[in-house]
């Protein structure tokens, strides 16, 4: 395993600018008197998909969180898409998509309100919404109100929201969560590797994280105590003993 | 700014219309309220100043019911995190909100005044109503403003049913002071006066004033 502060950068080319889509250099973040991401530092390129395992209190949404602005980082620095945290924050937020355990959808509007009102927010037209309904398979259940939706079904709402915007970066918290085989079949185009996206995704499925990744970050105790290219699949089981 | 507003203030619109957790509780709490004055206080008609104490005292709490639900839906499902992420004026939604209870206060007015003025007030509310309209929609101003910020504030806090009245009321005393002064002379048993310009005023600088502290200082509630 790397060192808890060591650096990693995913073998890919740089985006056309130079900067990195993500840049973490001793990045910590605390509760009160816990520290749940404790000096963490990577690089990933654009268009690159990292992926983050750790057991569950490792630090994975607290370092999503902080990349979507939600949280700010109490020491070392974050770049996004170029900009720094938290300084530059409204430069980097409606270029972020983010699809969390928390679906971000209002229990009482139907799917199609859902979406527009983020639509709204974001300032994107209903033709795209129109789009999104449709290649999710939800147009049948476009109307009905968030709350008479089976799990997967909102999950998959949720992924519409994400990328409602067509944000240039994804933050993914365990995306395929409750999603059946088809289901993820009709997401994968949308926050998938196939998507051209840079993703941020968390995992608890070393197979499967590892074959999609191009960066590995591996969490325990909010400290990368494994980070880079060449990580297998042992070393992630190491993170959960 | 008017995008998001208009998005965030059509939302809790719909969700109202929807559920009716919020105008039916305020409504019938403040219908309450009098039925509970006209027996507990053993008289047949109220007026004056007893009268404008009574309808603005309700009127308070029952705004403060409505003022605990505002951001529920926004604190436990998500909603506050969606609208971080997306690039919008923060006040957006410290000014959809108060909009929304503004709507709320005004939609329970029409149903509880009315009440107030079968159950309890003595004089005719016809004549006086043009100047008590006035004087209750700037009054619902303040509360709106005041009943945001607070309820903004007490949100992501554990004990936000205790801090939100808390907070308001006291923060209130002027509002409920100047709307029951202004109200008095219309609910006068010798007939209906217009309401005193001085507390009207006094109202206005109070909604300007603490409606522009409440656009400063709404941001720095959202921040982590």
């Amino acid at each position: 395993m790397s060192s808890t502060r060591s650096t990693a950068t995913a073998a890919t080319e740089p985006q056309a600018d130079g900067l990195p889509a993500v840049e973490l250099d001793g990045a910590t973040r605390s509760y009160g008197e816990r520290v749940a991401l404790d000096r963490v530092s990577l690089r990933l390129e654009a268009g690159r998909t990292l992926v983050v395992f750790g057991p569950n209190g490792a630090g994975k949404s607290t370092l999503l969180r902080v990349l979507a602005t939600l949280l700010r980082p109490h020491a070392g620095t974050v770049r996004v898409l170029g900009h720094e945290l938290p300084d530059e924050a409204w430069a980097v937020r409606g270029k972020v998509g983010f699809l969390g355990h928390d679906p971000l959808l209002y229990r009482e509007l139907t799917a199609r309100e859902n979406l527009r009102f983020h639509a709204r927010l974001h300032g994107v037209g209903d033709e795209r919404i129109e789009e999104l309904l449709e290649r999710t398979r939800l147009l049948p259940r476009a109307d009905e109100p968030v709350h008479t939706l089976s799990r997967g079904l909102v999950q998959r709402v949720a992924a519409c929201r994400a990328v409602l915007h067509d944000p240039p970066l994804l933050l993914l918290d365990e995306p395929r969560a409750n999603l059946d085989p088809g289901s993820v079949e009709l997401v994968e185009p949308l926050i998938g590797s196939e998507s051209g996206r840079t993703r941020v995704l968390t995992s608890h499925d070393p197979r499967g994280g590892l074959a999609e990744a191009d960066l590995v970050l591996g969490l325990r105790a909010g400290r990368a105590e494994a980070l880079g290219t060449q990580v297998d699949a042992e070393q992630i089981g190491a993170l959960y003993r | 700014m008017r995008r998001a507003v208009g998005a965030l203030l059509r939302k809790d619109l719909t969700a109202e219309l929807r559920t009716f957790e919020s105008i039916p509780a305020m409504t019938l709490f403040a219908v309450t309220t009098f039925v509970l004055f006209h027996f507990g206080l053993d008289r047949s008609s109220l007026e004056g100043d007893l009268a404008a104490g009574v309808l603005w005292v309700t009127l308070l709490f029952a705004a403060v019911l409505g003022q605990n639900r505002l951001f529920v839906a926004e604190e436990e499902q998500g909603g506050f995190d969606g609208f971080l992420l997306a690039p919008v004026d923060r006040t957006a939604l410290f000014v959809a909100k108060a909009l929304a209870l503004f709507a709320f206060l005004v939609v329970v007015e029409i149903v509880a005044v009315p009440a107030f003025g079968l159950l309890l007030l003595g004089p005719d509310l016809l004549d006086p109503l043009p100047g008590l309209v006035l004087v209750l929609l700037l009054a619902d101003a303040g509360i709106a403003i005041v009943g945001t910020l607070v309820a903004g504030l007490a949100i992501r806090t554990r004990a936000r049913d205790l801090i939100a009245p808390l907070l308001t009321l006291p923060l209130l005393v002027p509002v409920v002071l100047a709307a029951s002064e202004a109200t008095a002379p219309l609910l006068a048993q010798a007939g209906a006066e217009g309401p005193p310009g001085r507390w009207l005023a006094i109202l206005a600088i109070y909604d300007l004033t603490i409606g522009l502290v409440a656009y400063g200082v709404f941001d720095f509630l959202l921040e982590d």
